[in-house]
């Protein structure tokens, strides 16, 4: 027997610890439930008002002033294209951001402030990164209201995502792995290229699928470079059926955008439109969760692979 | 418990202590320290080190959790140059070339492709079995098949892990128990033929047969490479080590045969450890 309590004493205050417990899964489930429930709320309302819309030819037609024959087909596109350009260019630069902090960078008080800006990149509020790319990319640098240009600012406006996901996943990397490479002569770039970054593959794509998921939705810096509304044809293909079989005119194309769509169609007075707006915004939507999906997936898979 | 070490280690008699002595004569210095100090920043974690590292044979380093045992193993391989705001004064030289391996002008790189190094915990890549091997080799710009073939299953052999993973080569090296995981990491480290190889309390993280596996390789291996072990079980020391140095509060105490150590040591410090009356 214990000598501070009595068995009675000990079990009447254990099932009241027992009962906090409890609570405190209820009160847990309730709040997660209920942060679900609105988004599967939101989900399902678009996806009801929309329900009309739905169908090949809402993916295959090009904008128009009848609601029912307008479609979505220039903004998804233009939204892979910029997906595209926007992936292309942050990935390698945050990464090679992220391998430079975390594996080379010496500890002072410089990359300190670094790596606090870099934190704060992620909290600036995306009209601010339309208004550097409109006066940097579209007028100094002359790539216009295209493509390019919005890849390159939805680009600026994710490296930090990207950049903190990698620092994590490079992170991830035992200290006793760089140590046995080192341990064998390697350098440091050896160290990093052979062992750090395919360990850290996975959640390196993880980070830049949740960077181009916020990207995908981003409509104020779009806007502000010029998006058009309505857009009646398509960029040129990127890849050509001659040598060099790849092709860059699409870059200087213009475009629009699924977010700038929605916007311009949920603005418009017309109830059919609204319910344009509302198939859109659940394709773009599903889009972000399917993102999100491969996310997971690949997490999934390089975990399965590589167990500490 | 600790009373049998020293009942199981006087067993060899006085006559061996002598025989190691000689040892000691016949073989040449493979590596010398000599007033080795090194600082963590302003920690003196090392003071006035003064060792003789005989070649092919089993040199023990033990001594209570803290006494820097480990930091002097890993001067020799400058693991600490990852680390910044360490300092090392004095020297090691490594024989017979006489190179200082914590020397400021020498290459930590250089010397680390001369020093191998098995870590406490087993340390493979989370690559194939083969591709763990053949990794140093493939640093020194080995890249011919049937050669890195060959060196990789020779170093399997020496690590005494070829029969049980020979069908396994291109399975992944997470898939090993602890024990073959270790002397996988201990056939990695032989692959590129280290003049001198490292052990870091290498069978703290295994079971006891594991354990004995090890010990029996490195008995083995001795006749190859010279070998220095860090462990915190004296009787790993007294079983595997031909001499055995105790180190107290980042200083040398006391350092001869193994079995004069453990059967009469000189210093008062000693006997109190190897006793178990501290550490």
């Amino acid at each position: 027997m214990s000598a501070v309590m009595t068995i009675e004493e000990l079990r009447r205050g254990l099932s009241w610890r027992k009962n906090l417990d409890k609570v405190f899964v209820v009160v847990g489930l309730l709040i997660l439930m209920s942060c679900l429930g609105l988004l599967a709320l939101l989900f399902l309302d678009l996806v009801r008002d929309g329900a009309s819309r739905f169908g090949w030819d809402f993916l295959t037609q090009f904008p128009s002033r009848k609601a029912e024959r307008a479609g979505i087909l220039s903004a998804w596109v233009g939204t892979s294209m910029i997906m595209l350009v926007t992936a292309i260019v942050a990935l390698p630069v945050g990464v090679a951001a992220a391998i430079y902090l975390e594996e080379y960078a010496p500890k002072n008080w410089f990359t300190g402030v670094i790596e606090i800006n870099v934190t704060n990149l992620a909290g600036v509020p995306s009209i601010v990164y339309g208004l550097l790319a409109l006066g940097l990319f579209v007028y100094k640098f002359g790539f216009g209201q295209s493509v390019l240009a919005a890849g390159l600012t939805l680009a600026l406006l994710i490296l930090p995502i990207i950049i903190v996901g990698t620092r994590e996943a490079l992170r991830a990397v035992p200290k006793a792995i760089r140590e046995a490479a080192y341990g064998l002569g390697a350098t440091r770039w050896e160290v990093t290229k052979d062992h750090v970054l395919p360990y850290s593959t996975g959640g390196i794509l993880t980070g830049l699928i949740l960077g181009l998921s916020r990207a995908i939705g981003e409509t104020a810096p779009i806007i502000t470079i010029g998006a058009l509304s309505f857009i009646a044809f398509l960029p040129d293909s990127p890849i050509s059926g001659e040598f060099p079989f790849v092709n860059f005119a699409w870059l200087r194309s213009e475009f629009t955008a699924m977010p700038i769509q929605i916007f311009n169609w949920v603005s418009r007075p017309d109830q059919a439109f609204q319910q344009n707006a509302a198939a859109a915004a659940a394709i773009l939507l599903g889009m972000t969760l399917a993102m999100n999906a491969v996310a997971i997936w690949i997490r999934y898979r390089f975990r399965k692979k590589i167990n500490w | 418990m600790n009373t049998n070490v020293v009942e199981k280690a006087a067993t060899p008699k006085l006559s061996i202590a002598m025989e190691e002595r000689k040892a000691l004569r016949a073989n040449p210095a493979k590596a010398v320290a000599e007033k080795l100090d090194f600082w963590y920043g302003t920690n003196q974690a090392l003071k006035n080190i003064n060792l003789v590292i005989p070649e092919n044979q089993v040199t023990a380093l033990i001594g209570p959790s803290g006494c820097g045992k480990s930091t002097f193993l890993r001067c020799f391989n400058r693991m600490h140059d990852l680390q910044a705001d360490t300092r090392y004064s004095g020297s090691i030289m490594l024989h017979p070339e006489s190179v200082n391996l914590v020397g400021k002008d020498v290459d930590p790189i250089e010397v680390r492709m001369r020093i191998g190094m098995v870590f406490q915990k087993p340390n493979p890549f989370p690559k194939t079995v083969f591709e763990n091997v053949a990794y140093g080799l493939r640093l020194r710009g080995f890249s011919n098949r049937t050669d890195l073939a060959e060196r990789v299953e020779k170093a399997l052999r020496g690590a005494a892990i070829w029969d049980e993973v020979k069908d396994r080569l291109t399975d992944s090296a997470l898939a090993l128990s602890g024990g073959q995981m270790q002397r996988l990491c201990i056939a990695r480290a032989l692959a590129t033929e280290p003049e001198i190889l490292l052990f870091d309390e290498p069978t703290s993280a295994l079971d006891p047969i594991a354990t004995a596996k090890i010990e029996e390789l490195i008995t083995e291996l001795r006749q190859r490479v010279t070998i220095l072990i860090v462990t915190h079980n004296m009787q790993q020391a007294a079983r595997v080590s031909d001499f055995t140095a105790f180190m107290y509060l980042g200083e040398l105490v006391e350092v001869d045969a193994t079995s004069k150590i453990f059967t009469n040591p000189s210093k008062k410090a000693t006997e109190d450890y190897i006793t178990g009356r501290y550490g």
